[in-house]
């Protein structure tokens, strides 16, 4: 009794916290969308569908498409750049391996919007990434590198990479390295040994690194915001379009429920996977 | 029986330490070799030379008279059993085994088979289907056996394969081990720091010290003819007698002049000429100690001594002794202890006596492994 008090006293102000400002937040998007939108930007009396009905359209359809691929790209190219980062840093003396760990988590010194802007000077048509491509003829001179989704995976790439890392870093170094070397011994050539024995021994960093980017990526708004453009539009902004210019909270909050969906997917998916191999469903085992 | 595994002036070094210095060594097909020495004496990069985990730096690596210095492991037909065995821990038992089979593209009826046939030469054919986690030590060293044999490797290295077992376990699967050998008839690379696992199991040990070897025989050669102080003093306990030639008798026999000690007969196997400095090592248990000055034939050493300390094991008892300035260690075996004499007791007045073939003459004597054998006496009792 006096356990279950204590237990009661720990975890009551983090459930509250959770309540208050995630459940509670997250219903009332939910009720939102089944209300009807005032001219002037409020909530109108009663309840309708209309606004679950209005993102059936085509134009929202496609935006909601292109944030899944852009996210799925994003996540595919973070980790498959992320593996053999992580496995060096892993592999290096600890000496180097404290500046390759520095030099990963240095971006974050910087604030994420400079960041992003330092990107659009550097994608501009006038910046020295076309000038180059131009240079070598790999680019026509009309053609701009800015507001396409190209330039959204690639910032979006950028930002999301040293997330995708730390958890494949610390997979890595607790992985037994020795067992690569037994399969050399048995005849694995490097990459089977890679495929067969490493990538299986760091599974769990590998599915916090998805989820990691995955996640924010399907949600995310500020690069497409800024490098973007019309065509390289993803929910989000479709969401803050919703709220700010229109000024339709139904709307937006029938957008933001598709996305919820979205980012809940992957989570389920991965708790299915783990229970399926009878482990307890742990989502962020390590790295984080 | 010719050479099989062959190290040709083979050097490796990491940085400013030379892990393996110059090493020539040949290995006979089918035998048990071991290579044995104390940690960092490059034992293990041998091994891991052999294995293609190093490349040499110089010198090179024949195998069945196919140069293999710049082969790849999975390109070598060899495999290892690694010290803390290295099962795939995300796969059964089952699947560990089948692992180079199916990496060599074998059929999936002909690698069951193979791995059944494993399971059963291991007795593990009710436990195929568990994770390594689920295996206590023995059977993980069981499954590595298997994995490693399953794919019919011309020599078998093995990296301390016991080390991580304790006493008992050891010893079964010392036996094991042996059985296994007989039966496959494959090349046995053995590395081990435990002179007991290699003298047990070995047709040859080559014992190696700071990247050089400096010894290779049987067991038997190792241990009643080191060549150096450091084989004489790794490979059980012996004495150093340091001296000098001072006569010789015969074609054979020698008189060496050692501090405090009457002229000591020895046998001069190596025809040394008088004036040489020579150091000889003798085991404890070659040296007989009794109360009563023993009246055996001229040829023998015989030395007043005292007793100092008398360490009862069981099966023997040693006794360090004091003679003519020096601490001299004897070991006796009773076999009907305190029955049918006068036990040897502290402060006792002996004598002992050994025979000269048993004093053997060191190629080269190294100060330092005078520590491996005479730990310094305890100053208990004094003041």
């Amino acid at each position: 009794m006096r356990k279950k008090l204590q237990e009661a006293f720990l975890t009551t102000p983090s459930f509250l916290w959770l309540m208050l400002l995630f459940v509670l937040p997250t219903l009332l998007v939910v009720v939102l969308a089944f209300r009807p939108a005032d001219p002037f930007g409020g909530i109108g009396r009663g309840w309708t569908l209309a606004s679950l009905r209005s993102i059936l359209n085509p134009y929202d359809l496609e935006v909601a498409l292109r944030t899944l691929w852009i996210s799925a790209v994003v996540t595919l190219v973070c980790l498959v750049l992320a593996v053999p980062t992580g496995y060096a840093v892993a592999r290096a003396s600890s000496k180097r391996r404290r500046i390759l760990l520095l030099l990963i988590i240095v971006p974050f010194w910087t604030s994420f919007l400079v960041r992003i802007f330092a990107w659009k000077s550097l994608l501009h048509p006038d910046g020295p990434v076309k000038k180059l491509l131009v240079l070598l003829g790999l680019s026509g001179e009309p053609t701009s590198l800015l507001y396409n989704p190209g330039a959204v995976v690639l910032v979006m790439i950028y930002t999301f990479l040293p997330f995708a890392i730390l958890p494949i870093y610390a997979a890595a170094e607790k992985f037994d390295i020795r067992l690569v070397e037994a399969a050399r011994d048995l005849g694995a050539g490097p990459f089977a040994a890679f495929r067969k024995v490493f990538l299986p021994g760091i599974r769990q960093g590998l599915l916090t690194a998805v989820l990691v980017v995955l996640i924010p990526s399907l949600g995310s708004y500020v690069a497409s915001d800024l490098v973007g453009g019309p065509s390289g539009e993803m929910l989000g902004n479709k969401i803050a379009q919703r709220v700010f210019v229109d000024r339709n909270l139904p709307h937006a909050s029938a957008l933001s429920i598709v996305l919820i969906l979205a980012v809940l997917a992957p989570f389920l998916v991965v708790l299915a996977l783990q229970k399926r191999k009878g482990r307890p469903a742990v989502i962020l085992e390590e790295g984080l | 029986m010719s050479e099989f595994l062959t190290f040709e002036d083979v050097s490796k070094r990491f940085g400013a330490i030379r892990a393996v210095d110059g090493v020539s060594l040949d290995i006979r097909k089918g035998e048990f070799f071991s290579l044995l020495g104390p940690s960092g004496c490059g034992k293990t990069t041998m091994l891991r030379l052999a294995a293609g985990f190093e490349t040499p730096d110089a010198g090179r690596v024949v195998l069945a008279g196919r140069d293999i210095t710049g082969l790849p492991p999975n390109k070598r037909p060899v495999n290892t059993i690694f010290q803390s065995y290295a099962l795939f821990p995300h796969m059964t038992v089952r699947q560990n085994i089948a692992f180079g089979r199916e990496i060599a593209k074998r059929p999936a009826a002909e690698v069951r088979r193979d791995v059944d046939d494993m399971l059963r030469l291991i007795q593990m054919e009710d436990q195929a289907d568990k994770k390594p986690a689920a295996l206590s030590g023995g059977q993980k060293q069981r499954v590595a056996v298997a994995r490693a044999l399953v794919n019919k490797p011309q020599v078998l290295l093995l990296d301390e394969p016991l080390a991580a077992l304790d006493l008992k376990l050891r010893q079964r699967m010392l036996i094991e081990l042996d059985m296994i050998h007989d039966q496959v008839g494959i090349t046995f690379l053995y590395v081990t720091h435990d002179q007991g696992e290699a003298m047990s199991l070995s047709d040859r040990i080559a014992v190696m010290e700071a990247g050089r070897i400096e010894q290779v025989g049987t067991p038997a050669e190792i241990y009643e003819a080191p060549r150096t102080s450091f084989v004489a003093a790794f490979i059980g306990d012996t004495n150093f007698l340091e001296g000098e030639v001072s006569r010789l008798l015969d074609a054979e026999y020698g008189l060496l002049r050692v501090e405090g000690f009457p002229d000591v007969f020895c046998f001069n196997d190596k025809t040394l000429p008088a004036g040489r400095q020579v150091t000889l090592s003798i085991r404890p248990e070659k040296i007989r100690i009794a109360r009563e000055k023993p009246d055996g034939p001229a040829l023998r050493n015989v030395v007043q001594a005292k007793v100092e300390d008398v360490i009862y094991l069981g099966p023997t008892t040693k006794y360090w002794v004091r003679a003519g300035g020096r601490r001299l260690q004897v070991l006796r075996q009773h076999s009907r202890f305190a029955l049918d004499e006068k036990p040897i007791r502290w402060t006792d007045d002996v004598w002992i006596e050994w025979h000269p073939d048993d004093g053997f003459m060191l190629d080269r004597f190294r100060r330092d492994d005078e520590k491996l054998v005479a730990p310094p006496p305890q100053k208990v009792g004094e003041n």
